[in-house]
């Protein structure tokens, strides 16, 4: 792993490009399908998008449902794809993760995962869809840069119900706030930013 | 001439069919093992970032970032990322071809080329040298746009050459030219994180320049503020501290609206306005009737926000303004640009760490292409071409009578009217579509159809091409190095990763070929790039782009050189203007009061709503290459028309449905696109299409009377709903 780096994702800064899809998919490992996937929140009433990527979860619910015991972490922590030879493609870990990310890919009959680009983290690369993001929503980058360079902060522990995550992957929340995906004050709709003598 | 085959028919020979897997497929032989990687620059937009090309077997087989590279530090949008599925392309031409009765039909480079000079010649000799009329393009290199010009002026002997940087840096261009005395960003981007305030306007940043983005959040991370002014919410809008709705159109009464502010209040900067620059006594007239309030009757925008925002930018100890084809595609384009260097020079704000104005600029070689002559009224080295020293020192480095060289020819845009007209009648073509791009297609396509001789230069048969009689199979980016000038003003290396593929053949060597055969032997003997670009440092020397310092190996080295750099000992110049010396003759800026004035197709009570055009971050320019690219074209596989709920429910629209556009010159049937995120008087169409899903079926000719830029930016049309069956449209269903 490329030492004393960490991912940072920063929901707030996508623009929605889709870089990181297009970089995920050239991978060799899971030719021509991205890992990772960007939505509009609501493209009716909002530009916003937001990446989602495995966050890489110190206890990862994936591996806890899995029958087939197929899905491993290795020493850094990061949780990868299923081994093949056991995978029998069930679907449990799609259905159970709280972040949306395993996909089932149906030709190969395996369930894969974003694994953190092991195959460039190994060799002391950061992963391709943090080192192309046009807006670095996606960063890789050591947590002092983080720290001196960027006004949101990291957070690494999430709630789901009675159930609390705490992942590999920082989320970079608004200073002082508490929730994730605090919205920010600006509307999204135009009309409410006009000048208008008479509204119709 | 007419089509030589049905639409169908060439579509199916020759796309665009979009690729989806390397050369050799994924599994192929080509992508197990690299030859090497090449550091090069992406083709697909001004900001030129670095990235390092894959190359096995002389094919482009994938990517990897180049994170050393100062500017983009590996960074990449999705056009960079897929770039290289061009590479092995199933549409790529491999041999010249001609038109027959039956389409078009493969033929020797000999018989192409010789066809192209006799046709062209014939045609001068019966109606004269400008009946030969030479279009370039700015995703060329420097080198093979100099060539163009060149190859026009000298081995043709026209007076018209012109560009599609017709369609894009023109306005910013002439007017930082009339002020500043120099056309270029007067600042590098590693400015914009030092500014306190970011003022954007008509700068779809987030799809049209993805790595300024970077910069923009990098501003906002050290507490900048950023006001956004735009009639629709681009995705940057979404960290906006101030966002201006401003009615398309209207941008020049928005500016002059913040300068009445900040003179109102007392915040310019007199001691600077005083010793750097001339005419702000009639700068400071034009603004006084433009009170908030009167502009906001004009522009829609609130006087507060208008008041808010001047005051922000004004009283920052540095602010930049960043503008790009918003601002400039209008017919009042350079009056914009005028305004907005105004109210940025009244406040101080130039010549300094994180002060400034900025044009952004668009093509890949946008900025380059635009200095070295390919420009109506331009001699390399962004000289003019009525300057009588200017023509002296360009005739020398050509070896020919000063007399020799033509006059300032016609633009882009009066070329097709002069086709039109009948003055016109060959036309040799490279590296533009403007069946694709230019406004009101219906009239480019009769023009196209009126030529009688039409020679298109490109490696896939665009929309245009479609209409030539001949096509010589030309290269991409990859297979003709050279040297391009990013939107910074930085310029940088292309690498020659491979040479082209059979059949094909390097574009420079085509311009130097046709070159020597119409009689210039000598002229053109340029036997690489690397020696077009050794005479092409001579010509621009102690010109405003002086590139004599520049060479190859110093571009490698130094990963990029800002010019003017007049010697091989200079550093280059990232920052201009410092210490407020501007490149007049006087040192000072020369400011120009401008007055607001209608668009060329006003709205109207039969055609109320305004259409605006634009892109979309998967697509670049008239999409001859990025159509043709499977997962670029899947994310955005066609045009819709972007409405708000509002206008929506007027006309009984949901999103999905189809809805008919219509202007003063077409009609358009689009998906609807249903969003808040726009003017509810406006509609947004992305103009990447040809034919019927074409948005330039709509738009009108009017140019800027300066730039000669088309307003593609404020058009009038109606909207209705049309009959048929709704189509869900995935990305706002989705
Ligand atoms: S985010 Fe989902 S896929 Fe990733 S480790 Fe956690 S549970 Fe597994
Ligand atoms: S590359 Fe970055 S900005 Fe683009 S969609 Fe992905 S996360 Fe968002
Ligand atoms: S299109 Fe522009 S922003 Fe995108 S990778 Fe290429 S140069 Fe960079």
């Amino acid at each position: 792993m490329s030492d004393g780096l960490a991912f940072f994702v920063d929901p707030s800064r996508c623009i929605g490009c889709r870089a990181c899809e297009n970089a995920c998919s050239e991978c060799d490992t899971h030719r021509g399908t991205p890992m990772i996937h960007v939505d509009y929140i609501d493209r009716s009433r909002s530009i916003a998008t937001t990446p989602t990527v495995c966050m890489h979860c110190e206890d990862p619910t994936c591996a806890e449902v899995c029958p087939a015991d197929a899905i491993k972490q290795n020493v850094d922590g990061v949780v990868l794809s299923s081994l093949k030879p056991r995978c029998i493609a069930c679907s449990n870990c799609v259905l159970a993760c709280p972040f949306g990310v395993p996909k089932m890919m149906v030709r190969l009959e395996q369930m894969m995962k974003c694994d953190m680009c092991f195959d460039r983290t190994s060799v002391g690369k950061r992963p391709m869809c943090a080192t192309v993001c046009p807006s670095q929503a996606l960063s890789f980058v050591s947590r002092e840069l983080i720290a001196r360079e960027r006004r949101e902060v990291p957070v690494n522990t999430f709630q789901f119900g009675a159930q609390e995550v705490v992942t590999k992957v920082h989320m970079m929340a608004p200073a002082g706030t508490r929730a994730i995906s605090a919205d920010q004050g600006l509307s999204f709709d135009v009309s409410e930013h006009l000048w208008e003598e008479d509204p119709a | 001439m007419k089509l030589p085959a049905s639409p169908e028919a060439l579509a199916a020979e020759y796309g665009p069919h979009p690729a989806y897997a390397p050369p050799g497929g994924w599994e192929g032989a080509s992508r197990q093992s690299v030859d090497k990687l090449v550091k090069t620059h992406c083709c697909f937009c001004g900001q030129q970032c670095g990235i390092q090309l894959k190359v096995a077997d002389n094919k482009v087989v994938g990517f990897e970032p180049w994170e050393e590279f100062p500017f983009n530090r590996g960074m990449l949008c999705p056009k960079g990322v897929r770039r290289y599925l061009q590479s092995g392309h199933p549409d790529r031409l491999l041999s010249p071809l001609v038109r027959t009765e039956q389409g078009f039909r493969p033929t020797s480079w000999d018989d192409a080329l010789a066809t192209t000079v006799t046709r062209l010649r014939a045609l001068q000799e019966q109606h004269g040298k400008d009946a030969v009329a030479v279009y370039g393009g700015a995703s060329l290199t420097t080198e093979k746009a100099y060539l163009v010009g060149k190859l026009a002026r000298v081995a043709l002997g026209t007076r018209h050459v012109d560009y599609n940087g017709r369609l894009c840096m023109v306005s910013a261009g002439t007017a930082y030219k009339q002020v500043f005395g120099v056309d270029r960003s007067p600042l590098p981007w590693s400015d914009i994180p030092e500014a306190q305030v970011l003022f954007i306007i008509g700068a779809n940043i987030g799809e049209c320049a993805p790595i300024t983005t970077d910069h923009v959040w990098r501003c906002r991370d050290r507490g900048g503020r950023i006001i956004v002014a735009d009639p629709r919410m681009t995705p940057i809008t979404r960290n906006a501290d101030l966002y201006l709705p401003l009615r398309p159109g209207t941008d020049a009464v928005l500016l002059m609206s913040m300068l009445h502010v900040i003179l109102r209040d007392g915040l310019e900067k007199r001691a600077f306005i005083e010793a750097h620059t001339t005419g702000f006594a009639e700068v400071e007239a034009s603004v006084k009737g433009w009170d908030p309030l009167a502009a906001a009757r004009v522009t829609g925008v609130p006087p507060a926000s208008i008041e808010k925002a001047a005051h922000w930018f004004a009283e920052a100890e540095r602010a930049i303004a960043m503008h790009a084809r918003g601002l400039e595609h209008q017919s009042k384009g350079v009056e914009n640009c005028l305004a907005l260097i105004n109210m940025t020079l009244a406040c101080g704000h130039i010549g300094r760490v994180g002060a400034g104005c900025t044009m952004i600029t668009g093509q890949g070689n946008g900025q380059g292409g635009r200095e070295h002559g390919q420009k109506c009224d331009q001699l390399p080295g962004q000289r003019s071409i009525s300057d009588p020293a200017a023509r002296q020192h360009v005739a020398k480095v050509w070896g020919i009578e000063e007399s020799a060289l033509p006059q300032a020819g016609l633009s882009a845009m009066e070329i097709m009217e002069a086709i039109h007209r009948g003055e016109i009648k060959g036309l040799l073509s490279i590296c533009f579509n403007p069946l694709v791009s230019l406004p009101d297609s219906a009239y480019v396509r009769e023009a196209l159809e009126k030529l009688e001789f039409f020679c298109v230069i490109d490696f896939f048969l665009s929309e245009t091409a479609q209409h030539a009689d001949v096509v010589l199979a030309g290269s991409l980016q990859e297979e003709d190095g050279g040297v391009v000038c990013s939107a910074e003003g930085r310029v940088v290396r292309i690498a020659t990763a491979v040479t082209p593929p059979e059949g094909a053949r390097a574009d420079s060597a085509i311009l130097c070929e046709l070159g020597r055969r119409l009689g210039q032997p000598e002229r053109f003997a340029f036997a690489s790039p690397r020696e077009i670009f050794t005479e092409l440092r001579e010509a621009s020397r102690g010109g405003v782009a002086d590139y004599a310092g520049i060479t190859y190996e110093r571009l490698e080295a130094e990963m990029g050189i800002f010019w003017p750099c007049p010697s091989e000992g200079h550093p280059g110049t990232p920052r201009l203007f410092e210490g407020g010396r501007f490149y007049h003759a006087d040192g000072k800026a020369h400011l120009q009061a401008v007055a607001d004035r209608p668009s060329g197709d006003p709205v109207s009570d039969e055609f109320p709503t305004f259409l605006t055009t634009g892109r979309v971050v998967s697509q670049y320019l008239s999409g001859t290459q990025t159509r043709r690219i499977g997962p670029l074209h899947d994310q955005c596989p066609e045009p819709f028309v972007e409405l708000h709920p509002r206008l929506a429910a007027a006309h009984g629209i949901s999103d999905g449905d189809r809805v008919t556009v219509t202007s003063r010159r077409g009609v358009l049937e689009l998906p609807a696109k249903v969003v808040t995120t726009i003017r509810p008087d406006t509609v947004f169409i992305p103009y990447h299409w040809p034919g019927k899903r074409s948005a330039n079926v709509l738009t009108h000719r009017t140019l800027d009377p300066r730039s000669k830029i088309p307003e593609f930016k404020v058009s009038a049309c109606r909207i209705a709903r049309a009959a048929g069956e709704p189509r869900r449209l995935p990305v706002v269903s989705g």
